[in-house]
């Protein structure tokens, strides 16, 4: 192959290599914040612990479904002594129930971290409801 | 126990202990996370390119597609435009094919003799190296696509359509990547066949083992913090972020494991140069593949052909022409 088209090849590796970097000029490396609802601050504690809360609530929610749904028990007894019920949406001890902005709250890290959980296809927003 | 393949296994095996206990015990995230990404970066890039540049050095003197269609010939005579391509347009069509579908792997024939009185050797399709290949280059391509979405702020659509699609038997929370599952087990594949073949098993060295190696090590542990021990991930994407933005940060509670997986891409991207994973650049160097099969049609000189002082008849008959007159020889020029 001719120099040429060799030098051509490369100059593209290089810079789809550095996609990422060019790609982010001007930005910043900080996420957004997600906002505790009056409610939530109230209440303090979450289900768990906060780091857990961040990494792990996806398995805790699997966990309540699977509970709900095959054990039918509603009631989550936390290890921080708090109960909660075990609901995505429904009751005032429910996800929802305290993080009550879904949109300030919910969706700021997951369009940050570009997941879309497919929950909301049946389950409510219970502010989308009352509006 | 063969040593080609325990040596690599315990340098893989050492590179997770390193950053695990470095970051768990000493807290050394700095260099595990920041460092040691920046340097394999840089090696990569440097290492690829002065790779190639050193390949495109180097001389093809002649023309040596491999063929496997009927040239080019008359009119009446079907060519195999792509398998014996004579203009560009076919190469490329060629290429395309060798690259995204790995077309001359496919071929791979296993030759052995029949076990029976007869020994007779025969040749059979062995079609699961390939297999084995595409599945482990695709599970690679895109699960390295997907980990875009920790490199890039705004996420653009066409990647959370891809994660769509890969996530789209949405079994347990979070929902299975198939491509991840995918490229582990492709990978033990390919290392199963270099350990339990006795003849692959021969011919391979350290060199194919250490990157299978580092590579099922990226997927175990990346498998590992996505589906049982978890990680902060918005933690992680404000690491990934500050170094793309060249603002490093060390996220706080994000442990080890991340670090490990860390630490072996940043191995495995920086070992890439000088190795046999170069094969992704050397693919479009390959003479032939990327040559037209045109030699009756255009004359190729070889470069290094210098000048040769030739001795033409005309130079011949001037010098003998008195003589070969005498002898009765026939001429061109009489006097
Ligand atoms: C009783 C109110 C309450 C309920 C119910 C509750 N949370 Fe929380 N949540 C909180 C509080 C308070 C915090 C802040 C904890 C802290 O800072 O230590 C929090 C923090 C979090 C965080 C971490 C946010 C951050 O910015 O780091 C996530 C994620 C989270 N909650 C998700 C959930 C999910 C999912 C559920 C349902 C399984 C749930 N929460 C149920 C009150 C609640
Ligand atoms: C196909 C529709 C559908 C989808 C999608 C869906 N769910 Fe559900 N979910 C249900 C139904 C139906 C129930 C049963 C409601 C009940 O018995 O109270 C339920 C119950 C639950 C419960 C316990 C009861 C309650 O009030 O919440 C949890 C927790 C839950 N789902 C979480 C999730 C999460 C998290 C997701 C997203 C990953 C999700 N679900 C997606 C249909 C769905
Ligand atoms: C601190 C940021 C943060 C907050 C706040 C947060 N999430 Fe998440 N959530 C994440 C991250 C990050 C993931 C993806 C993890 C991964 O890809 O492994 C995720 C994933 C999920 C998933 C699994 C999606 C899938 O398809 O795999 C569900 C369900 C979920 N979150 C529900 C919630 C709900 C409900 C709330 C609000 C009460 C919430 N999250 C608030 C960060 C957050
Ligand atoms: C510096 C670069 C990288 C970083 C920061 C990184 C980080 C991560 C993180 C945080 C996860 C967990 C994902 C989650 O929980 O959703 C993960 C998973 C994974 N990583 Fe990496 N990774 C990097 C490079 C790579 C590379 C090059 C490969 C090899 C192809 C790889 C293979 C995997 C696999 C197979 C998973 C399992 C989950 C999935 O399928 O997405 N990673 N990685």
């Amino acid at each position: 192959m001719s120099k040429n088209v060799i030098v051509a090849g490369l100059t593209v590796f290089v810079i789809v290599a550095l996609f990422p970097f060019w790609f982010n000029i001007g930005n910043t490396n900080a996420a957004p914040e997600a906002e505790l609802s009056a409610k939530a601050k109230a209440a303090k504690k979450c289900v768990l612990d906060k780091y857990d809360m961040r990494a792990n609530h996806m398995s805790l929610l699997d966990d309540w479904r699977d509970t709900v749904v095959r054990d039918s028990k509603r009631v989550y007894k936390a290890a921080n002594g708090k109960t909660f019920g075990m609901s995505l949406s429904t009751g005032e001890d429910s996800c929802m129930g305290c993080h009550v902005d879904k949109e300030k709250f919910c969706d700021k890290c997951h369009n940050y971290v570009s997941v879309a959980p497919s929950c909301w296809e049946c389950h409510t927003d219970p502010k989308e409801v009352t509006q | 126990m063969n040593q080609k393949y325990m040596l690599p296994l315990a340098g893989v095996f050492l590179l997770f202990l390193l950053a695990y206990a470095g970051v768990e015990g000493v807290g050394l995230q700095w260099l595990f996370g920041i460092v040691i990404p920046y340097l394999a970066v840089i090696a990569f890039i440097y290492g690829f390119v002065n790779r190639v540049m050193c390949w495109a050095g180097s001389a093809v003197p002649f023309r040596i597609p491999t063929t496997c269609g009927q040239q080019k010939s008359f009119p009446w005579i079907k060519q195999n435009r792509i398998d014996n391509p004579d203009t560009a347009i076919g190469v490329f069509i060629r290429m395309l094919f060798e690259i995204f579908l790995f077309r001359s792997l496919f071929r791979n024939t296993k030759a052995a003799f029949n076990r029976d009185e007869n020994n007779k050797l025969t040749y059979s399709w062995e079609i699961f190296l390939w297999l084995g290949a595409l599945a482990f280059h695709y599970g690679f391509l895109v699960v390295t696509l997907r980990h875009l979405r920790f490199f890039l702020e705004p996420v653009p659509a066409s990647l959370a359509f891809l994660e769509y699609l890969d996530g789209i038997v949405q079994i347990g929370l979070p929902g299975v990547f198939v491509s991840g599952i995918v490229l582990l087990a492709a990978a033990l594949f390919l290392l199963a066949r270099r350990i339990f073949d006795a003849k692959v098993s021969y011919i391979s060295l350290a060199a194919d083992y250490f990157p299978l190696f580092l590579i099922i090590g990226i997927a175990a542990t990346g498998i590992a913090m996505r589906y049982f021990t978890k990680v902060d991930i918005t933690g992680v994407k404000e690491f990934t972020m500050g170094l793309v933005t060249f603002h490093p940060v060390i996220p706080p509670g994000v442990g080890g494991l991340f670090y490990a997986h860390v630490l072996m891409v940043s191995v495995l991207f920086a070992y890439f140069p000088m190795s046999k994973l170069m094969h992704a650049g050397g693919i479009f160097l390959s003479p032939t593949r990327n040559m037209a099969n045109n030699t009756r049609a255009k004359r190729h000189i070889n470069p290094w052909n210098y000048a040769v002082d030739v001795h033409t008849y005309e130079q011949y008959e001037d010098h003998f022409r008195e003589k070969m007159i005498e002898a009765g020889l026939p001429v061109d020029k009489e006097e």
